[in-house]
């Protein structure tokens, strides 16, 4: 018994010592992103003890920060929206009728994951040119809900097929309409999956960087990463690493916030199988 | 044959009244392709549009800011390789994915193994690997750009604290360190995500295969190789899919800590593309590379299809 403790508590230790020193390897960079924010450094705004100068030279930075979060805040909204509403309605067409098409489209939307992203960006900004989406938000908007989609619908379609038949039955009795089942009666079955729809299509979107920076030039609209990234080269030779960091927690912020409230959430997105898709 | 038995009950029975018959805008196979018509469309508007456009834009001569000149094909295909970052790129891509995958699923597979079982803590372990996760990868490059940085970077003073070091370490100064920087950056980004999967593999796997396997007197190591890891193998069929595809698409992490240096030795293929579109101005040669790049990686992912399938009927 008491070699079955010692080997016990080696294992616990041993368990500790790897796990936990892993941890603090992950959780570093974090803290210290943080502190840097607020620390005195050189050629920044913040010279002397810990303070929010950083933070201060990023609210004046060009549009200014404000303009920035309201950017990232708008594309991620509109993407999160066109995400819901895509792949609410076709996952309901998916999983509950039959019509012409039906396989090929399903399977065309999941060979979006196939194609890379700037294969259709290139492309995207000769179109978005023509019609008047170039430089725009709402263009972004479209290319990240474009690469949401498999996964949204994936995701919808299987929250859909798992409501019970007879759920639905009762209601059309009832008199209601397809529609009318879908929003009183399918839409209170499935939100835990259009909570993770959600999620997933926020953090994506709030985190893009390639889309933005292929397809706007005018930085006043530009969403907080690439703005982010823009200010730290500005000027040669006078880079800003302070409000560099403040930026970094900015964008960080929302995320983790989300990220530990929703934890459940995100991790359904993985045990649904979307991803072995 | 079929027919014959309705034919009899129509002669014994008078005929049923005729149903109301809907028009066909009412039927449900109507109802349900309106349903599926808003993603429909989309998918054609800004997919299968665009895939069309950039095989046309492949096979012509089309300047950034004069649009289309009309068909050259094959010059965008054939003179991809005249860039002398062309080959460099390539090796480069390859060399980097090797190493992220490696390292990555590695790390990963450790990960999850440790934290498999319930226990005290270890909810706190998993969230504390995830939470990198959850930050963009373009904000996690930011910090490390300043992480490493010999301005505010915290490793440097540290490790001359120690007297382990007598000057700043370049972290992004020379070709091998910016390759060794990125992949841990990418490491540290992506090894909670790929525990994630392997976590909800290994716990498919139902506990009584690991009874029979210590009942068998296998031991811990002969049960990770001979159950563990082909159980698992359609999970880590996934992993290597996803990790694949994006290290070899890698692109931002890049852009931000190195845009592509020092000496361009941090030049990948979708930089190269970047560059061919919005610094040389060639619309037609970048969507030749894509076009290729799209190949190649449709060809990757088929072979690779193939493993996961094979794994899952094994």
């Amino acid at each position: 018994m008491a070699t079955m403790g010692m080997r016990n508590a080696i294992g616990n230790t041993s368990f500790w010592v790897f796990g936990g020193g892993l941890a603090i390897m992950f959780l570093v960079p974090l803290v210290w992103t943080t502190v840097a924010s607020v620390s005195p450094h050189g050629a920044t705004a913040q010279q002397e003890g810990y303070g929010f100068g950083n933070y201060g030279t990023l609210m004046d930075y060009d549009a200014g920060l404000p303009r920035y979060l309201w950017n990232s805040s708008y594309v991620t909204i509109l993407t999160v929206v066109f995400v819901l509403a895509l792949s609410i309605l076709g996952g309901y067409a998916f999983a509950r009728f039959r019509f012409p098409g039906r396989d090929v489209l399903f399977l065309l939307i999941i060979a979006i994951l196939m194609v890379p992203y700037v294969t259709v960006l290139v492309p995207l900004w000769v179109m978005f040119g023509e019609i008047g989406l170039r430089n725009s938000l709402l263009g972004v908007a479209i290319v990240l809900t474009l690469y949401q989609l498999p996964f949204g619908m994936f995701m919808m379609r299987i929250s859909f097929e798992a409501v019970p038949k007879e759920l639905e039955e009762s209601a059309l009795v009832d008199g209601c309409g397809t529609f009318g089942v879908l929003t009183r009666i399918m839409l209170r079955a499935v939100w835990p999956g259009m909570i993770t729809v959600g999620l997933f299509a926020f953090l994506f979107a709030w985190n893009d960087f390639i889309a933005p920076l292929f397809l706007i030039s005018d930085s006043s609209q530009f969403p907080l990463p690439l703005a982010i990234a823009t200010l730290r080269q500005q000027t040669m030779g006078a880079i800003d690493f302070g409000a560099t960091q403040a930026g970094v927690v900015v964008m960080a912020l929302p995320c983790l916030i989300l990220f530990v409230l929703l934890q459940r959430h995100y991790v359904r997105g993985f045990m649904s199988g979307a991803l072995k898709g | 044959m079929a027919s014959q038995p309705v034919l009899e009950r129509d002669q014994i029975a008078p005929p049923a009244p005729r149903p109301h018959k809907r028009p066909w805008y009412r039927s449900r196979a109507a109802k349900g392709a309106l349903y599926a018509s808003p993603a429909a469309l989309f998918v054609l508007a800004f997919f299968v549009i665009p895939l069309v456009l950039v095989g046309q834009m492949s096979a012509s001569e089309w300047p950034l800011i004069q649009g289309n000149q009309g068909i050259n094909l094959p010059d965008n295909y054939a003179n991809m390789t005249d860039d002398r970052l062309f080959w460099p790129a390539v090796w480069f891509t390859i060399k980097y994915t090797v190493i992220v995958v490696v390292l990555l699923l590695g790390l990963a597979m450790a990960m999850a193994l440790l934290v498999q079982r319930r226990r005290r803590g270890v909810g706190l372990l998993r969230t504390a690997y995830f939470l990198p996760v959850s930050l963009g990868l373009a904000s996690a490059a930011l910090l490390f750009w300043g992480f490493y940085s010999p301005s505010i970077g915290p490793i440097d003073p540290i490790l001359e604290s120690l007297g382990l070091i007598d000057e700043p370490i370049r972290w992004l100064g020379t070709p091998n360190m910016a390759l060794a920087s990125t992949v841990f950056l990418i490491v540290w980004k992506f090894a909670g995500f790929f525990m994630l999967i392997l976590l909800v593999g290994l716990q498919a796997i139902p506990g009584e295969v690991y009874e029979a396997a210590r009942v068998d007197g296998a031991s811990r190591v002969q049960t990770f190789f001979r159950v563990t890891l082909p159980l698992l193998r359609p999970s880590i069929a996934l992993c290597l899919i996803i990790s694949v595809t994006g290290s070899l698409l890698a692109f931002d992490q890049f852009f931000i800590l190195t845009n592509g240096g020092p000496d361009n030795s941090t030049v990948t293929v979708v930089m190269l593309l970047y560059r061919k579109a919005f610094r040389q101005f060639d619309l037609g040669t970048a969507a030749a590379l894509s076009i290729v790049i799209l190949v190649v990686l449709l060809i990757i992912n088929i072979a690779q299809f193939r493993l996961l399938r094979r794994g899952s009927e094994g």
